[in-house]
């Protein structure tokens, strides 16, 4: 079974002619090439391939990709241009990262990186839904997404500093 | 002996012989082959040439070709320091090639905490042999004697800044073909600029992009995705199978050779379905043991024991004691879960094979590759990009081989990526244990007796730190478990400390002596009384006897030549047994420190994945079956999950770096046990300490 399914992709138009049952972070991965979208469990437990939909987080391996027709997708390749200080063409320029970036960076609020790009999209949505969260907020918030190398702590305080800058 | 005792197995000779000292061959058994490889393969040692370790190209750049990988304990920064510091280059300058087989050197595997304290000192050896031949080309050029010549910043500089060379000019991209005449000391503590830093992570920008690359991102024209059929559980045979069904999907591919079995599909989803068509029948082995049973199960398997450390005699130890305590500490099987699981990628050439795999062991690799297909190392280049995790858990990496034999088979790249459920099915586990200590004190508090039996987790931990005059401590191993077990983060240091931890506070306590005091009082080690000492300032420790009802409990440890102790502050829930640690000390002295930061995110990681052993991860089983395949019933620690957390490192300049990656997380389970008891009076002897657990453990301090 196959349709033409379309969709916003990081800011652009995405046209596809594919089965709409398959999962969203497979097609990102193969037939779109977006790899920082990752596979962690499958079962939407883990956040690793957390991406935004319409600028809220979703686990894009429990999401099919029929679900998404006509919706504005983000993944971790298209956060720098949400930068919320763009450049002055309105679009932030190549090199700018978003301060939730800068500061995972910054901090060293990652270690294997693997869970990172999850990360960063929850954090983002948190940020949407509560600017500047408390710290508890933050653990709430965050309490889905999964990291074993224990980076944990270096994330709960670069939300809160990127939340402080924006 | 000859070749004919071995059996049918076509395995060279030379692999069986361990050459000692004297170049006297000893034939070891079937069983050591590994072992004997292994060993075969630590002699290879770290070659002398600089060349093997970094190239200077003639932009001035210079590349590091380090064997080891970056799984993310920052070894990737912390390497790159070590030769910024003894080449005179700048860190930005530096390029870092790791676990390529091609290009780097030879290293047995990423492990250990070995990367700084044992690779260390060959890389600083090889950037500072490399500095003071670009120094003697430089003599020559200029014809100005080499004492007057300075470096910096890639640049070579006559004294009196009359003229200068760069690193470029004089290596042009070439190797440095250059017999050194002087000495090429590395430089002393003092002397250092970069070591001992904190550079940001050079890895901080890949990752927070999405840009770094792990084995499954990497993408080949006319690759498959492979999906491979497993066993419902370990020590189940495969009776019959029945491909046909997916043979007729469109664009899938099969393969059923030698037992491997598998479909493969460019679409990994579309080649799971056609796995699902396949008909299969498996003869299934009765269980034999389970979670309940493991414990009596292993100490029935458990062998005649080998002694690590003794002295005295037991009998008069015991005879000085006024007190003598025994107990057992129990340990279960725990998941590595990396967050990238188990993955590679395989592209055949002709004879050759090239594979990206996520592992911990790039050139054994390449041997185990090698001998499976028949070649010579040679043909098989492993490359490792970024490792998503790995804990130990990737040390072994059963992937690769799978990937490098479809893609030999079908003659196309094959990328196999393991489901969480293989990841879960196929880990090696960190192994259960069990611990039965004796022990005991004199009038003064003072420890007379050690008598240290583990069985199943290994020596790794098993010092007893402490000034004991009659001690044993042995261990029984063997390989009897039910399915795979292997090296977890500090292998069977985390048992080991748990054991010994508990086992000191509960003598301290029963002494009615403060156990922080109590362990000095019996340490005279130097550098484990200034970690107490550091913990002590750190948390402003104020002395009482547990249990105190503060919730505080302490430990210390030994482990990759870091000395580390610990503090846990914990609320206990009495109506529900829900033990919620609020705050975690630590006071690490692991010699010269690289990179501080570095360091620090190490020992935050090891008391976070440390939350997990001690309070909530443990794999249920049955028989060769793993009940828990994924995180919906295997729980990580989590955000909330998170204490307070303070690190301290002790300076101390005079040691060389020791290890980082795993020391901080020895003693997770025992400063949680003791501050359980501290705050409520229960002492828990089984990790994980489940709420469970730690209702029954008060229910049996309430009958008293």
């Amino acid at each position: 079974m196959r349709a033409t399914i379309r969709f916003r992709l990081n800011g652009r138009d995405i046209t596809l002619d594919t089965d709409p049952n398959r999962s969203l972070l497979w097609v990102l991965r193969t037939d779109l090439g977006l790899t920082g979208t990752k596979y962690g469990c499958g079962i939407s437990q883990c956040g690793a391939c957390t991406v935004l939909v319409e600028g809220s987080p979703v686990r894009s391996c429990g999401r099919r990709v029929g679900q998404i027709e006509g919706r504005e997708v983000t993944t971790i390749e298209g956060l720098a241009a949400m930068a919320p200080a763009p450049g002055p063409s309105g679009v932030a320029s190549q090199g700018v990262l978003h301060p939730l970036q800068e500061e995972f960076a910054e901090r060293g609020a990652f270690q294997c990186g693997y869970c990172t790009p999850g990360m960063l999209m929850e954090a983002f949505g948190l940020l949407a839904e509560n600017p500047h969260p408390t710290r508890v907020e933050i653990v709430e918030g965050m309490n889905r997404s999964l990291c074993r190398c224990g980076a944990h702590k270096r994330i709960v305080e670069a939300i809160e500093a990127a939340a402080a800058r924006m | 002996m000859n070749r004919n005792d071995l059996g049918p197995m076509a395995v060279d000779r030379r692999d069986f012989f361990k050459f000692t000292g004297g170049g006297i061959a000893v034939l070891v058994t079937l069983k050591d082959v590994d072992l004997v490889a292994a060993g075969l393969e630590q002699q290879r040692g770290y070659p002398e040439d600089f060349n093997a370790y970094l190239r200077i190209g003639e932009d001035g750049r210079v590349t590091v070709l380090s064997g080891k990988i970056e799984m993310g304990q920052g070894v990737e920064t912390s390497q790159a320091q070590l030769v910024s510091e003894e080449l005179d280059i700048p860190l930005d300058q530096i390029d870092m090639v790791m676990g390529d087989t091609d290009r780097c050197v030879w290293d047995a595997g990423t492990w250990g905490s070995l990367t700084i304290r044992v690779f260390g000192p060959a890389l600083r050896a090889a950037a500072a042999r490399a500095r003071a031949s670009l120094v003697e080309l430089a003599s020559e050029q200029l014809g100005i004697p080499a004492e007057r010549l300075r470096t910096s910043d890639g640049v070579i500089t006559v004294d009196d800044g009359s003229r200068r060379v760069t690193y470029a000019e004089l290596a042009r991209g070439r190797r440095i073909e250059h017999r050194l005449e002087g000495e090429a000391a590395v430089k002393a503590v003092a002397q250092f600029q970069v070591i001992g830093t904190s550079p940001k992570r050079l890895d901080r920008i890949a990752k927070v992009t999405g840009a770094a690359q792990y084995a499954g991102d990497i993408r080949l024209p006319g690759m498959l995705r492979a999906r491979l059929l497993r066993p419902p559980v370990h020590g189940a045979t495969l009776r019959s199978v029945d491909t046909s069904a997916a043979e007729v999907v469109p664009g899938a591919v099969v393969v059923n050779e030698d037992g491997l079995v598998a479909v493969l599909h460019e679409d990994p989803e579309e080649a799971e379905r056609a796995l699902g068509l396949v008909r299969v029948d498996f003869d299934v082995p009765e269980p034999e043991v389970d979670n309940d049973t493991v414990w009596d199960y292993l100490a029935a398997a458990a062998p005649q024991g080998r002694t690590r450390d003794e002295d005295g005699s037991l009998e008069r130890g015991e005879s000085a004691c006024t007190r003598v305590f025994e107990h057992t500490y129990y340990d279960n099987y725990v998941a590595h879960a990396p967050m990238e699981p188990h993955t590679a990628l395989a592209s055949r050439t002709g004879d050759s094979i090239t594979l990206w795999a996520s592992t911990q062991t790039p050139f054994g690799d390449q041997r185990r590759v090698a001998g499976a297909l028949g070649l010579e190392p040679e043909q098989v280049r492993v490359v490792t990009p970024y490792v998503g995790g790995g804990f130990g858990g990737k040390a072994s990496s059963g992937q690769a081989l799978e990937a490098a034999r479809l893609a030999w088979i079908t003659e196309r790249p094959v990328q196999v990526m393991w489901t969480r459920d293989e990841e879960f099915f196929f880990d090696t586990f960190h192994s259960a244990a069990l611990v039965k200590v004796r022990s005991g004190v004199d009038g003064t508090g003072g420890l007379q007796l050690w008598d240290y039996h583990v069985y199943m987790a290994g020596t790794r931990g098993s010092e007893v730190l402490y000034d004991v005059p009659n001690r044993a401590v042995v261990s029984h191993s063997a390989d009897a478990h039910p399915f795979a077990t292997g090296a977890w983060r500090a292998p069977g240091a985390n048992t080991n400390t748990f054991a010994r931890e508990s086992q000191i506070d509960i003598m301290a306590a029963a002494a009615g002596i403060d156990p922080l005091e109590f362990r000095l009082r019996n340490a005279s080690d130097e550098r484990l009384r200034g970690v107490l000492e550091a913990l002590r300032k750190a948390v402003s420790w104020t002395p009482a006897p547990a249990p105190s009802g503060r919730g505080w409990g302490i430990a210390c440890g030994l482990d990759a030549g870091t000395y580390v102790a610990l503090a846990a502050k914990v609320s206990v829930n009495e109506s529900n047994g829900q033990v919620r640690v609020e705050r975690v000390v630590c006071a690490q002295d692991m010699g010269v420190v690289v990179n501080p930061e570095g360091a620090t995110m190490q020992m935050e990681g090891c008391i976070t994945q440390g939350l997990g052993f001690s309070l909530m991860e443990k794999i249920r089983f049955r028989g060769g079956n793993i009940l828990d395949r994924n995180f919906d019933t295997y729980r990580l620690p989590r955000f909330g999950d998170l204490p307070q957390i303070e690190t301290v490192l002790v300076k101390n300049d005079d040691l060389p770096p020791q290890g980082g990656g795993e020391p901080a997380i020895v003693c997770m389970g025992a400063i949680i046990a003791n501050a359980i008891y501290d705050a409520c009076g229960a002492r828990l002897f089984t990790m994980p300490m489940t709420s469970a657990d730690v209702r029954a453990a008060l229910a049996e301090v309430a009958s008293g």
